[in-house]
């Protein structure tokens, strides 16, 4: 079986954030970028998948600027066995939504015919959290989000999920899509020997055209702004002054 | 302009708190009629029938049952079609349904929306809540999700009529196996009014019994920061953070939390915060209203006695 990983070149998140002062955006030139974290937890489970003889192949796709083939080649050091990068976009600014995203990997799947998508349940820098779901609805396939737990098994696969108050299991038909939470795993560094061999890896460069897929954003971004600010507070000296100014403000 | 408003529903019971906030941000937008799913949903459609619809629709069915993202998913889009705007609560099943509704439409999905500036434009978080975006969709129809932390309750009273619904045939693409319930008497924490949260500095599992002991004596939901949970000291789903639970109680109490930003993210909108950490240079002292520099092992149990 073959998977399909996508993965999404973000503001690394360990950058702080900064609002572009005329209110356009967030300032991303000259920025430290990286694997959108929750992608890394979901190469990871398909390189572990591939070393557990469940999956024979790894390929990992990236949607946006071509700068984006870093990404992809982190992707291929960690263990992925081929990349594809489609170029849907010459500014960093211009952020592809999830509902193009997800047109574009449905044709990447009718071409490759994968088994399985593993994807990040959401990526850090628009928080969407919805290119899996889009994915499984434009592929008719079945979907397990959120997953802290994957076992395949044949036809099905037993997916746990976090949901709120607790965990949930769910039993789903194959092919499925998958996106991955936190817990699942935690992602390898790259040896500097695998970051050597991922340079001779096969990395396919493609356009939205390739794909007769139109990229154009349905959501006007009209600004960006800081969010507001709270208003200065004060340290206290002691238990005692912090429980007499908590019962000042009559929050307790 | 009519609004479908898909209520949280779990279990048969409705999740009082969850839909009554997405519905003020949904009587925003226009007249609101709100869905009620599950294998049985009865009980969880009278009760949302207080809070000020034009109707109420109930649709029951097995394969509804557990919220099962794909069936559910398609029976909104059965239903579409009378809606221009399709809204939710933005929990973690609304969040598994709405996306593939959305794309099931040829919409893009509008998710966490915080606030409503018109018809077509929302403002939402993004970059973990650094910064807010505001958006104006183009799609005819829009599937949002509302972050239910900034909206206030809809006020209940009067009773809207119930009508039964059909229900396409089932996927048969998922199925549930179990649900594991985190079991607690204390109140549930996005809608406690007071959370008090432990972070790395708390030191071990046996010592977030500090952290319970002064939750216990407020009467509050217990959280923690993402740190505490990788390091095994309390369970994701007290995890309160951009990756975790988004809240906004009355009291935040923060132990031990140096306040990276994404779990600043998730509680800055809280009305009071008070922090506690040795380390007097600590982010989270900048958006605390009260800050005490102490050993939280020294503090915690002299606080927890005081109050």
């Amino acid at each position: 079986m073959k998977v399909l990983v996508p993965v999404k070149r973000v503001i690394d998140y360990n950058v702080k954030v900064r609002v572009k002062a005329d209110g356009s955006g967030v300032d991303l030139a000259n920025v430290k970028m990286s694997m959108n974290p929750f992608d890394e937890i979901a190469v990871e489970e398909a390189i572990r998948l591939k070393e557990a003889g469940k999956v024979e192949e790894v390929v990992a796709v990236s949607i946006g600027v071509k700068q984006s083939q870093e990404t992809l080649r982190t992707a291929l050091a960690m263990g992925a066995d081929r990349a594809i990068l489609v170029v849907a976009s010459d500014d960093v600014h211009n952020d592809i939504e999830p509902l193009a995203v997800a047109k574009i990997l449905k044709a990447i799947i009718d071409e490759e015919q994968p088994g399985l998508v593993l994807a990040g349940k959401q990526a850090i820098d628009n928080d969407m959290n919805a290119t899996g779901q889009m994915l499984a609805a434009l592929t008719g396939w079945s979907q397990g989000t959120f997953a802290s737990e994957v076992d395949l098994d044949g036809e099905h696969a037993t997916i746990t999920r976090e949901v709120d108050g607790g965990l949930q299991t769910i039993k789903i038909k194959m092919p499925a899509i998958v996106t991955v939470d936190l817990r699942l795993n935690e992602p390898r560094y790259a040896s500097l020997p695998n970051i050597m061999k991922a340079k001779k890896k096969p990395l396919d460069e493609k356009t939205p055209e390739d794909y007769g897929v139109d990229v154009s954003n349905r959501l006007e971004i009209v600004k960006t702004a800081e969010p507001e600010a709270r208003a200065a507070g004060i340290m206290v000296g002691s238990v005692d002054e912090l429980v007499e100014k908590l019962k000042e403000a009559g929050a307790v | 302009m009519a609004v479908l408003l898909f209520a949280e529903v779990s279990d048969g019971a409705l999740n009082m708190d969850a839909t009554a906030k997405a519905m003020t941000a949904a009587k925003m937008l226009g007249e609101v009629t709100i869905l009620c799913t599950g294998a049985t949903a009865k009980d969880a459609a009278d009760e949302a029938a207080t809070l000020g619809a034009a109707k109420v629709l109930l649709a029951e069915d097995d394969t509804l049952g557990h919220r099962l993202a794909e069936s559910t998913a398609d029976l909104i889009v059965s239903l579409a079609g009378d809606y221009e705007h399709i809204v939710a609560p933005a929990t973690t099943d609304a969040k598994n349904v709405m996306p593939r509704v959305a794309a099931l439409l040829d919409v893009m999905v509008i998710s966490d929306a915080s606030a409503v500036v018109d018809g077509d434009t929302f403002e939402r978080p993004i970059y973990a809540g650094n910064a807010i975006q505001t958006v104006k969709s183009k799609d005819a129809k829009k599937v949002i999700t509302f972050r239910t932390s900034t909206f206030d309750p809809a006020e209940t009273g009067g009773t809207s009529p119930v009508e039964t619904v059909d229900v396409p045939a089932g996927s048969g693409l998922s199925e549930w196996v179990e649900d594991k319930v985190a079991e607690s008497d204390r109140p549930e924490l996005t809608s406690a009014g007071v959370v008090v949260s432990g972070g790395r500095g708390v030191g071990s599992e046996d010592d977030f019994a500090l952290i319970e002991k002064l939750a216990d004596k407020l009467g509050a939901a217990v959280g923690a920061s993402r740190a505490a949970v990788d390091s095994g000291y309390a369970p994701n789903d007290w995890q309160v953070g951009q990756t975790g639970k988004v809240v906004a109680p009355d009291l935040y109490i923060a132990v031990g939390i140096s306040g990276a930003i994404q779990h600043l993210a998730g509680m800055k909108d809280s009305k009071v915060i008070v922090a506690i950490n040795k380390d007097e240079e600590a982010p989270i002292f900048q958006v605390a209203d009260y800050g005490l520099v102490a050993d939280l092992f020294e503090a915690v149990p002299e606080l927890t006695e005081k109050l």
